[in-house]
């Protein structure tokens, strides 16, 4: 099966006149259709900048792109203006965490799906409006019709979370972006939202990359996951392996740290200090000032991303 | 051969910006931005060769302003020893637009200033207290919003009478309203903060709640909004002078020469403008240096 | 002065550090051509609870159950429409009881992280040395406790009292917050959604010192989350909230173990599964948490309740002891009408 999406070796830094971030530093990673792809991270990992880099989405006067996203054969990072505007929405959509925001106030649910129908495949306004309903039922929304002319702000965070999905899966997208779209929603409609995207995934055979900080989450929807850690993929295997025996000790560390009910009573294992500064470009593994099994060559020079089976990866010179 | 990790103890000890040396407080960063955005420091430097000039005005060596002279009227600019020629009274022009920069900006700055005083403690306390005390001095505040500052400031001078001193009262209660909505509205926002809310379940009154945690946050957006009505108080200043309800002739006060100069329209138009070039170029600067305060303000940190 | 004293424990160990009976707290809508109240959130209705010396309570509960508003009565930031307080055998905010102020020095709040939770213009001694200046304590005396405060959360004084909040990453924030409440020395802390915003591996740490600290100097916690593992993890008991009002309470082994509420029951079978193999193939319920403006009659949760019956929609169930805990629901109790009521 062919790879729906290929990013090799992408890097990704912003330069204001305050300071330069270096958010990604050479992260590289195949997507297929019908497979989820979890990104699991935490603040500051590069996981989100990683995300709207396959839309560029930031602003170009102060992003710095390097390295290769293609999607099918075509090349993103030297897309511009037009050819980009055709990609977003179309071939690419994303859901973001803040539904609220995603939609224009002003404007009904129905016209704001039906405008993007039409914009992008030229449809009469009543057949996008038919489209548009034929969404909102995908997406499991009760009583779809009268939703159509429901306002943003009249809608539960469930539902504008459910009504973005159907924006985003308006156009027959081949590929998904989620950027943690149910950190923001309860308990209760999470698993919804997480079921949802499942099956929708199966349905419409899609390709599907889910960014999150959450392990549960990553675990319920990936098939793969790869965990990142200052900009960098330090792990990337099946969700079975990535749960059952994570090689990197950041991955290890993190699902150790993890709270679980069963923990009771016992101390937290918790990862010592903080992540790093992401101003200069790393020279060394970045993990290191806060790994227990840290040695002299780790700060010597990055580590290389070793195959530990053909579809489990680690940055990490121990598992070599 | 494990590298000794920091120990859990002091586990977070090593800060995430660990380059900065010394920590910069918030208005240290907006010193430092202004100091980058040349619009601002153009528009400062003018401001202050203006203000400089007017406040040295007597010991620069120039022309009586209010000597007159008949013989010598509405002389073109570039005249010898009359570097912009005279008024249509023979009055030095440079002179008087030097001299005349001393009464609008103090007309100026003086409405704004005290409204600043009034108008931003009413609105504080009215946003810090909320309930009755917020309505009642708002719903006040909103009868003096019915009327357009300009009619407000023309009928509260008609009023009193003209004259400097009754100018700079009616121009400060035109300014009181929109300074105390906007401190009453940074005010609300800045109390629902959390750190607002711990500071009240320290116990701690009412009084040093806004002394310590209120004013420090407040008090940059007011300051940005006063300096935008500088401009606005030179201009309604001058204007009413224009009108006759301001300053008094002799005295050099740019509105107030804009109106003696209008006859000289016909003789000589460039001379005639020349207040209001002054105006201008005072106004214009005041609104810039107040943009390039907010955008140095606007720090996401 | 030294007001800073430790509060001297009075009516011994047996004795609730805090009770708050009928607890009740609407707040007006406002709607309507007058700027009228036309309609009302019922955020907290008629709520009990009480907190043992040195126990955690847990909170749990999703959007619109109160459960913040329930720390803001505690605390008195917001003063309660109905109900009273008592402080360890002292009532609060009444003639022979003891003052707001003097239920501040002994409770104090943790807030979620935030750009809002510190103040910006204001150094980390200066926020930590505020409310015992409030209290008379002198400046220079002040900031050496905060100082003091500042290594007893894990942060190094000399690198960090002197920062701004802007400078220090979410974790180290969020000690910062932790030891303002700690400034006053109180008994009971609140802690209202304080790990949440945080990153997993920081969270564990801030745990981690939070059981320290309980233990170091004597605190009862209230633990309000979303996150029932974080919950499960600290909390001897657990009371679970919907919609203004407690629908189960108990030890938390038997509400983790045994949730005999179906609310309580949906939400600890939402919890993602950690499991690839075991994922979750369908929802526990469906729709999403009600407003509490114009809640339902009844229960409160009978329109999302798979066992709702007619009984649910006419009387308002009561929280009933049934041994390991406290439910309220009409299939506990006898004799309510309901067909699965004992």
């Amino acid at each position: 099966m062919s790879n729906l999406l290929q990013v090799r070796d992408l890097h990704v830094t912003f330069v204001t006149p305050d300071r330069t971030v270096h958010a990604v530093n050479g992260v590289s990673f195949d997507v297929r259709r019908g497979e989820t792809l979890g990104i699991l991270g935490e603040s500051g990992s590069g996981k989100s900048v990683t995300l709207r880099s396959i839309l560029k989405l930031h602003p170009e006067h102060r992003t710095r792109w390097s390295g290769s996203i293609k999607l099918e054969d075509d090349e993103i990072l030297s897309m511009t203006g037009g050819a980009l505007a055709d990609l977003r929405g179309n071939r690419v959509s994303m859901i973001f965490q803040e539904p609220a925001t995603a939609f224009d106030p002003v404007f009904t649910i129905g016209h704001q799906i039906g405008e993007t129908v039409r914009r992008h495949t030229g449809k009469s306004e009543a057949d996008s409006l038919k489209r548009a309903r034929e969404l909102l039922e995908m997406v499991r929304i009760p009583s779809p019709t009268q939703r159509l002319k429901a306002y943003p702000h009249e809608m539960s965070g469930g539902m504008r979370q459910r009504a973005m999905i159907a924006l985003a899966l308006s156009c027959d997208p081949s590929l998904l972006l989620a950027d943690e779209p149910t950190t923001a929603l309860d308990a209760t409609v999470q698993i919804q939202v997480l079921l949802l995207i499942r099956e929708l995934q199966r349905e419409l055979d899609l390709g599907v990359i889910f960014v999150t900080h959450d392990i549960g989450v990553a675990v319920e929807v990936s098939d793969r996951i790869g965990v990142m850690y200052a900009g960098k993929l330090v792990e990337l295997a099946d969700v079975e392996q990535m749960v059952a025996a994570p090689k990197h000790p950041y991955s290890r560390g993190l699902l150790a740290s993890t709270v679980q009910g069963g923990m009771r009573g016992q101390r937290l294992e918790a990862i010592p200090g903080a992540p790093p500064d992401l101003a200069e470009v790393p020279t060394a593994c970045s993990f290191a000032p806060r790994c227990k099994f840290a040695e002299p060559r780790c700060l010597a020079a990055p580590p290389p991303l070793n195959a530990v089976t053909e579809h489990h990866l680690v940055r990490c010179v121990l598992a070599a | 051969m494990a590298i000794q990790s920091p120990s859990l103890e002091i586990a977070g000890a090593a800060p995430v910006r660990a380059l900065t040396p010394a920590s910069r407080g918030y208005w240290q960063s907006v010193r430092r931005r202004l100091g980058r955005d040349p619009v601002t420091l153009i528009c400062t430097a003018v401001l202050l060769l203006i203000v400089a000039s007017a406040l040295a005005a007597p010991w620069l060596g120039l022309a009586d302003p209010y000597k007159t002279s008949m013989i010598r009227r509405l002389y073109p600019l570039g005249s010898p020893s009359f570097l912009l020629g005279t008024d249509e009274l023979g009055r030095d022009m440079f002179s008087r637009l030097i001299y005349g920069g001393r009464l609008s900006l103090f007309m100026g700055v003086t409405p704004v200033a005290c409204a600043l005083l009034i108008g931003g403690t009413l609105g504080i306390t009215a946003g810090f207290s909320g309930g009755w005390v917020n309505m009642m001095i708002m719903r006040i505040m909103d009868v003096f919003y019915a009327f357009p500052s300009v009619l407000l400031a023309i009928s509260l001078s008609g009023a009193m009478g003209a004259g400097a001193e009754n100018t700079l009262i009616a121009l400060t209660l035109v300014f009181i309203p929109p300074i105390c909505r906007v401190s009453e509205s940074v005010t609300t926002q800045v109390r629902g903060f959390d750190f607002v809310d711990a500071a009240r379940a320290s116990g701690a009154s009412a009084l040093t709640i806004v002394r310590v945690h209120v004013l420090g946050n407040v008090l940059g957006p007011i300051l940005v909004y006063a300096t935008s009505l500088i401009s606005v108080a030179i201009i309604l200043a001058a204007g009413l002078s224009f009108l006759g309800l301001g300053v008094k002739p002799p005295e050099p006060e740019w509105g107030l020469m804009l109106n003696t100069l209008r006859q000289a329209i016909y003789v000589n138009p460039v001379l005639a403008a020349l207040p209001g070039v002054m105006i201008f170029i005072t106004s214009i600067c005041f609104n810039l240096m107040s943009d390039g305060l907010r955008a140095a303000m606007d720090v996401k940190a | 002065m030294d007001a800073l004293l430790s509060n001297p424990d009075r009516g011994g160990p047996v004795q609730p550090l805090l009770t708050a009976t009928g607890l009740r707290k609407h707040f007006p809508v406002m709607g309507g051509l007058l700027g009228r109240t036309t309609k009302v959130v019922r955020a907290v209705d008629d709520l009990s609870l009480s907190v043992a010396k040195g126990e955690t309570l847990g909170v749990v509960g999703e959007s619109g159950c109160g459960k913040s508003t329930v720390a803001r009565l505690l605390i008195r930031l917001l003063k309660p429409d109905r109900g009273t307080m008592v402080l360890d055998g002292d009532p609060v905010d009444e003639p022979h009881g003891i003052t707001i102020n003097e239920l501040r020095r002994q409770v104090q709040m943790v807030f979620q992280d935030s750009y809002a939770s510190l103040n910006p213009r204001l150094t980390i001694v200066e926020t930590l040395a505020f409310a015992p200046k409030a209290h008379g304590v002198p400046a220079a005396e002040a900031r050496a406790r905060s100082r003091d405060l500042l290594a007893k959360v894990g942060l190094d004084p000399n690198s960090f009292a002197d920062r701004y909040p802007h400078e220090l990453s979410g974790g180290q924030r969020q000690r910062v917050n932790i030891a303002r409440a700690l400034a006053l020395q109180p008994r009971l802390v609140i802690l209202d959604e304080a790990v949440s915003a945080l990153d997993k591996s920081v969270e564990a740490q801030v745990l981690n010192m939070l059981v320290d600290l309980k233990s170091e100097l004597g605190l009862t916690y209230l633990f309000i989350s979303h996150d029932l593992n974080v919950v499960q993890y600290l909390s001897n008991r657990v009371l679970v909230m919907y919609l203004g009002k407690i629908v189960e309470i108990g030890d938390v082994d038997a509400i983790y173990g045994n949730p005999l509420h179906p609310y309580t029951r949906a939400l600890l079978s939402a919890r993602p599964s950690m499991n690839p193999r075991q994922r979750t193939q369908e929802a526990p319920i469906q729709g999403d948490p009600p407003n509490p403006i114009d809640p339902p009659s009844g229960c409160r949760f009978r329109t999302r309740c798979p066992f709702a019956e007619d009984v649910c929609a006419k009387a308002e169930p009561i929280l009933t002891d049934t041994g390991a805990q406290e439910v309220a629901c009409h299939m506990r109790v006898r004799n309510s009408g309901h067909t699965k009521a004992p």
